[in-house]
This record gives C-alpha cells, structure tokens and sequence, in this order.
C-alpha cells in the first residue's frame, strides 16, 4: 500500500502532508507528555522490530507469501500515539533508505497507515475489547482490528488516488478495498497468532502498564478522531458521496469555503455519469458490509479455537 | 549475516557520495516535485532527467546491476495501479507517462538512498528541526534494525535445521512465535539500553 511518487497530484499529496504532520505532532506530543523516560528506547525498538518482521514471509497458498504490516499489533502492544510514531518512523526509514513508498507520497502514506491504521485499528481494538472480556476478547478484538485498519486504510489510499484524477474512483475502490479486504485476512491471521503467542510466553507485555496512556483522554479522541473525520471528508467522501458538491455544501454551511477548501477539492469525477456506477459503489459497500461480518465470525471463531477456555485476559487493558 | 544489502553502498568513496547530504536530499526533493508536477503534454522532460539521472549513476560508481535490480522490485506496485488507468479513456497514454513518471521518481530516491549514509540524512533532518523524539526513534530503529533482521534470520536458521517441512498450518504458528518471541527480546533489548543510556548521562 506504500504510494509511490508521481501517483498524487499536488493538492492531495500537500493535504494529506498537512493531515499527517498533524497527526503525528499530536501522537508526539501525547508520547512526550505521557511515555515514561524508560520506555523511549521501546519507540525505536519497537520500529526496528516491525521493520524486521515484515521481512519475515508467511506462506499463502501457491507459493506466494504475505507479511505482517503490524500497525494493530503496535498500537496494541505500545497504545495508539506510540504506534503512530513507530509506523511513521517505519515508513520514513524505507522511504529515505529504500525508496519504498515516495517522498513526494510519505505524508500521504504516514496518514493512511499510520494515523487512520494504526489509530483507527486501536479505535475498533479498543471498543469491541470492551464488548468481549478476558484475553479471548483481546484476542477477537485484535484479529477484527487488524482487518478494518487494513481495509481502512486501502480506502483511504484508494480515496487519494482518485482525488489526485490516476484512477478513477469506481475502478480504485474496488480493486484497492477487494484485494486488501484479502489482505487483511492474514494480516488478522498473524496478528492473533502473535498476540496469542506473546500472551503464553510474556503475558505482563500485555499488561496495563504497557498501556503508556491514561485511560480517558477526550483531548486525543477529539484530535485524532477530527483528523481522520477530515481526512475521510476530503479524500473520500466526495467521491463516495452520490451528490458531488456535498462537500462543497458543508463547506458554504460552515462558511470557509471561499478561503481554502474550493481550490483543493477538485472535482470529482468530469465524466461521472458513468452508468453503472451507483451499482459499483452499492455493491462495493453490501461486499463490506457482509464481509465485515463474515471476518468478525472468522476472528470469534479463531479466538475459540486458540484461547483456552477461561484464561485470564490481560487485566484491565481496555 | 546477510542483511548487507539494505544499506551496502551508501558508503562508497565518489564524488556524489563526498556531496552534502543536505544538498543531495534538497535536489532530490526538488526534481521529485519538478517530475510529480509534470503535465502529461511534455513527456520529454522526464527523457532528459532519466539521462541526468543516468549520468549521476555512473559517477556515484554504485554497481548499475544493483541500481536496476532495486528500481525493478519496486515497480510492481507502480504496474499495479497504473495498470487500473488502463481501464479509462485514454488508458494507454496515462498508463505510459504514469510508469515514467513515477520510474523516473524512484530512480532518484534509489540513487539518494544509495549514495547518502541514513545517519547523515538523519544529521539533516535534525538540522531542519524534526521533533527530538522522532529523532532519537529513527536514530534508535536505524542502529537497531540490522540486529533485529540478524536475529530474525538466525532464529529462523534454527527453525529450520531443526524441523522438516511443516503443514501449512503448523508453519504459520511457528513463524508466529518466531515474531512474537522477535518482539519480546526487542523489549528486553529496549530496557538494557535504557540502562546503558542512563549510565552515560542521557538527559
């Protein structure tokens, strides 16, 4: 899902920047507030450690292989702002010493997996963690968490490369949101194989101190919460949206749009009379819909399968 | 031991790899923009940055086999997508000046990434003012990550000198503890260079 250069258009390459240096600003800040000294090393780590394992191949059938992409896992292991700073750093590193992902495209990428994969994946970890006790519900939550925050994500990406007018939007999100709604199969897969075994070797990992961050905390919910809110509007919405001056709309309520927002949201599709093309995004969405419940059955199921009935969960994480 | 090729020749003795890294990564950025920024009437432009790009490769002195191996693994995401402009009108031109663009693109950042050590670029981005927390992580994750990647693959020697191939479902669980147990010495490792951070008077 690393965008390359030369993929975004100028106006979505800087907004998605500005989206980005301010999520990251905020999960800095949050961390420089609230991580204890000791644990900053784990910040550098811990990117090491993700770098490291998405080197590691897990077979899929036919001789093709996948790997981890770990923004849940962190986020789980670490708390959501220290998950930002890992997967930011992670995405730095391969982009100056890889050119994996580009330069021109790092901002898009750091808001895509990042703040909405890895804050958001926390997001739905976090609430359905709450819904399901012990360490099955851990373990549900996690595999769930790791799905969305991969599909999430795609959209995301999806919603950018549309916006910047590569790929139209009824050809991007289907083939992006499909082949990661796969992905995101085994990436739940091996975040709950991970989980489960860190949870038998190591299980005070896992416990609430680990959680670097006090339990409520309005401030972050309304920042991040408002950044992918505005993300998703910009990059998404009007696109998905059936009437494409929606934003537009909004914006002359809130009555801003004269200063910025007219210029950076181009319009959306020239040619956007496509037929078919309600069908495509109905049909897109009634995919989700199903296989979001389809996965959370799958993950439900898989938690049975691999926590022992009544272990104790980790106390107290949310 | 095989984790050379993730940084084996930004070390080398050239004239651009001798170049400020500060200079190099402001050039790079600029022509990256100059080429994202590119209108699809003028495909001639990118021609002549391949052909300048072509020569700074030849100078830097870096194995052009290396260059081009690099450049060809990460065009399949390019293919990807550029192949989904196929399916609009216009499809061919968009789809040619897409994988241009962005080849060219990586071109750069390959050729940036190996002639600048990641630490002297790192020096830069401290200069700019990059928050000391997102620093220190990315100066910790740089000096770490190929121990991390050693002991990935030293445990996964042993997996395999200790097992025959395993069912599918088996491999999958042992992998698994393979990273789990990957997460737990970083953490361990995480709290002894706290310690030794400590002992030499870190903050």
């Amino acid at each position: 899902m690393h965008i390359p250069d030369g993929f975004l258009d100028s106006q979505t390459a800087v907004t998605a920047a500005a989206l980005a240096v301010t999520g990251l600003g905020v999960a800095l800040r949050r961390a420089r507030l609230h991580l204890p000294p000791r644990r900053v090393p784990l910040l550098g780590l811990a990117a090491a450690f993700v770098f490291a394992a998405q080197m590691i191949n897990f077979p899929v059938a036919g001789g093709t292989s996948g790997h981890l992409i770990g923004a849940v896992l962190a986020a789980v292991l670490l708390g959501p702002s220290a998950a930002v700073i890992v997967i930011s750093a992670v995405l730095i590193v391969q982009c100056l010493m890889f050119a994996d992902g580009g330069i021109s495209a790092l901002g898009a990428n750091i808001f895509n997996m990042g703040v909405i994969g890895g804050v958001g994946g926390w997001a739905v970890y976090h609430v359905v963690s709450r819904l399901v006790k012990g360490l099955f519900g851990c373990v549900v939550a996690a595999g769930f968490a790791a799905w969305c925050s991969t599909v999430m994500a795609s959209v995301a990406c999806a919603g950018e490369l549309a916006s910047s007018h590569t790929v139209r939007w009824s050809v991007a999100l289907p083939a992006m949101a499909g082949a990661h709604m796969l992905i995101g199969i085994g990436e739940g897969l091996i975040t709950v194989l991970v989980l489960v075994a860190i949870a038998r070797t190591r299980p005070e990992l896992l416990q609430p101190e680990a959680a670097p961050e006090p339990r409520r905390s309005y401030g972050a919910i309304v920042a991040y919460g408002g950044l992918i809110a505005l993300g998703l509007a910009l990059f998404v919405s009007p696109l998905a949206s059936r009437w494409p001056d929606g934003l537009d709309r909004t914006a002359e309520l809130l009555g801003f749009k004269e200063k910025a927002v007219a210029p950076m949201v181009p319009a959306p599709m020239p040619d956007y009379e496509v037929p078919g093309f309600h069908w495509t995004t109905l049909g897109t969405s009634l995919a989700g819909a199903v296989g979001t419940i389809v996965v959370f059955a799958l993950a439900w199921l898989l938690a049975r399968a691999l926590v022992p009935k009544g272990a104790a969960g980790p106390r107290g994480v949310p | 031991m095989r984790h050379d090729f993730l940084d084996r020749y930004s070390r080398l003795d050239s004239p651009i790899h001798r170049a400020s890294a500060a200079v190099k990564l402001v050039v790079a950025l600029a022509l990256v923009v100059a080429v994202v920024l590119l209108p699809a009437s003028r495909p001639m432009f990118l021609v002549a940055v391949a052909v300048v790009l072509v020569a700074v490769a030849v100078l830097s002195r870096v194995p052009w086999r290396f260059l081009v191996v690099r450049v060809l693994l990460l065009e399949p995401f390019v293919l990807g997508v550029a192949m989904l402009a196929l399916f609009q009108s216009g499809g061919w031109r968009m789809f040619l000046f897409l994988v241009g663009k962005c080849t060219v693109c990586l071109m750069v950042m390959v050729l940036l990434s190996n002639t600048t050590p990641f630490s002297d670029l790192l020096r830069v981005l401290k200069r700019w003012r990059m928050p000391a927390l997102l620093v220190t992580t990315l100066s910790l994750m740089y000096r770490y990550v190929f121990v991390l990647v050693d002991e990935a693959q030293r445990m996964g020697r042993a997996r395999t000198s200790r097992t025959f191939t395993p069912r599918r479902s088996r491999a999958w669980r042992t992998i698994a503890t393979v990273v789990s147990q990957l997460f737990i010495r970083s953490s361990e490792r995480a709290e002894r260079i706290y310690a030794a951070m400590c002992a030499r008077g870190w903050r």
